[in-house]
């Protein structure tokens, strides 16, 4: 772990040492391309790899995989319950099936199939929901995934992931196929600003650490950690030094690292593109009830759907920026 | 083996006996002895809540113990209340929520349709198990793609938890909505091995498209004060009714 922090605070210091007061980070590509690109990667050397999608294949960029690979690809039309299922089928027939829709729509309408198919029998098949948070923008809630975490996170024996860039996603979907269990991953509709490089790793059931500060660790997932290292780099402005912790496994949660940052912190922000309601804040909130409590502010969705916008627009009315993330630092820095 | 544990569902394990004696005895690829084998014909008992007929059939044909029987719906019995795969590796599937088994079926077809294996997969579901909307999801997915080599066993006892089928949610004409929806439908009596027997392998025989066996039957059969009465689909006898059931499926057994 120590060997990770002081990797990745390596690679925050490079990239926040241009632009020491307003942090700009470079463009990359969204999640949901990258995981097209590392599934159909992965198959050119797994013949086991196979991929189903729910009519949704160009959306989620399973179709990479499906142009590839036509005989291990299946879209099995608008009938996510069915895929999940057939996912099961497929595992326990030795195949690695990953089964992509819109997070709304593999979690929600898929629920019991991933209960009793999938997390119940504990097989080896993959769910990537694309389309996760309200960063999708336009389309408006009924496909807008805020709960899909907190479902995901309730199916037992289940590995929940959220990448939060192109590199981290590459990474993970080469770590869900090599781990033997039933996995989600969350992807993501708008392009990632770019955080890691190449050899950054990510072991499942570990966070990355972005720098070493002292007065308050802000934990995040997914578009939340570009928006945290932006925060990180405005508070280090005001002489506050906060870490960023990336939860990309929000379970099983990095419970060590999450210990170390409330013993040295003290205090603890959590953003996540989700319902407030067993989310990511929920699961650090678990985490350092148990190991070292410390005041915690969350930044999250509060009970309540949102409404079509631009992505910026949603992120902004539904409290989601790096300047809601200082004003949170700032609450629970009175409560420390 | 329901009388032990007072609970569980005697009717719908009834009315599937001959269909699972004619699998496991008959229709089957399989080997006991090599539960794992990779060529080995499946069956995915998807209305999980008959699985009492299913564990008579692993215990008759070898699989387990017959001793294990009067453990189920114990603490720590493999014989759990609807089918486990995690306390019993040989079942093909854990099922209990309708629905999911012709699915599960569908990916397990699937798998052989890639590898380019030969084995063919069953699945057993209930006629009021039909009610869900998965069933048609998966029969719409098998019937388009073709999927020979895999076979729908409908146990049309006519009857579910409530009350008739027919009272519920009619789900007639069943044998046209499977033709619609790209299948062969074989219709039978499914307590008659003469018929259940050859349409088991006209279905394993399959090479233009799923096929669907309709077997109509008669939900708790061989127990005169069970047939056709509704409160046997979740009810288990007392022990003097079990003693009055043992002796005419005794008696029939002669």
């Amino acid at each position: 772990m120590e060997a990770s922090a002081a990797l990745v605070s390596e690679s925050s210091r490079r990239t926040m040492k241009a632009t020491p007061t307003k942090l700009e980070l470079k463009m990359g590509i969204a999640t949901r391309e990258a995981y097209g690109q590392a599934l159909a990667e992965l198959g050119r050397e797994n013949p086991n790899i196979v991929a189903l999608d729910a009519d949704l294949a160009k959306s989620t960029f399973s179709a990479t995989f499906g142009k590839e690979f036509p005989d291990r690809f299946y879209t099995v039309g608008i009938a996510e319950a069915n895929m999940v299922s057939i996912a099961g089928g497929l595992a326990l027939s030795g195949k690695i099936p990953f089964a992509s829709s819109f997070a709304v729509f593999v979690t929600n309408k898929g629920y019991d199939q991933l209960r009793m198919s999938i997390a119940y029998p504990h097989v080896n098949a993959k769910f990537v929901g694309s389309h996760g948070g309200i960063s999708i923008g336009e389309d408006g809630p009924s496909q807008q995934s805020v709960e899909d975490i907190a479902l995901a996170s309730a199916l037992a024996g289940f590995v929940v992931l959220v990448p939060a860039d192109e590199f981290a996603t590459r990474a993970l979907v080469r770590e869900m196929a090599a781990y033997v269990g039933p996995v989600y991953m969350r992807t993501g509709r708008p392009k990632s600003p770019i955080i890691y490089g190449t050899e950054d790793k990510f072991p499942i059931g570990k966070a990355k650490v972005h720098g070493s500060g002292r007065d308050v660790a802000i934990v995040a997932c997914g578009l939340e950690v570009a928006e945290a290292l932006k925060a990180q780099a405005q508070l280090e402005e005001e002489s506050i030094a906060a870490r960023v912790i990336d939860a990309y496994t929000i379970k099983p949660l990095d419970d060590e690292t999450m210990a170390q940052a409330a013993r040295e912190c003290g205090a603890i922000v959590t953003a996540e593109e989700h319902l407030l309601d067993g989310g990511l804040g929920s699961q650090v909130a678990r985490s350092v009830a148990r190991s070292h409590p410390v005041p915690i502010e969350f930044v999250g969705i509060r009970n309540t759907y949102a409404e079509s916008g631009t992505p910026e627009q949603l992120m902004d009315k539904y409290g989601l920026t790096a300047r809601h993330i200082v004003s949170a630092v700032k609450r629970v820095l009175e409560r420390k | 083996m329901i009388a032990a544990p007072g609970s569980g569902h005697p009717g719908g394990s009834l009315s599937a006996v001959e269909v699972l004696a004619a699998l496991y005895f008959r229709v089957l690829r399989h080997d006991p002895q090599n539960p794992e084998w990779p060529d080995r014909d499946r069956f995915i008992l998807s209305k999980g809540h008959g699985c009492p007929v299913l564990y008579a059939a692993y215990a008759e044909a070898g699989y387990i113990d017959r001793a294990l029987l009067s453990t189920l719906r114990k603490l720590g019995s493999p014989l759990q209340g609807h089918p486990d795969k995690r306390m019993l590796p040989i079942l093909e599937a854990s099922t209990g929520s309708l629905g999911q088994g012709l699915s599960i079926g569908v990916g397990v077809a699937l798998a052989a349709r890639m590898d380019k294996k030969d084995y063919h997969t069953f699945v057993m579901i209930g006629d009021g198990e039909s009610q869900e909307g998965q069933v048609w999801e998966a029969a719409m997915f098998a019937g388009y793609h073709k999927l020979a080599n895999l076979t729908c066993i409908v146990d049309n006892n006519k009857q579910q938890l409530d009350d008739w089928t027919h009272k519920i949610v009619d789900l007639e004409p069943l044998a046209e909505k499977w033709l619609a929806f790209g299948w062969n439908p074989i219709e039978i009596d499914g307590h008659d091995f003469n018929q259940v027997v050859p349409a088991l392998e006209e279905g394993r025989a399959a090479t233009k498209k799923p096929t669907v066996i309709i077997a109509n039957t008669v939900k708790g059969k061989g127990v005169s004060f069970m047939e056709n009465v509704i409160k046997w689909h979740g009810v288990a006898p007392k022990p003097d009714e079990l003693e009055a059931a043992l002796k005419e499926l005794e008696a029939a057994a002669v």
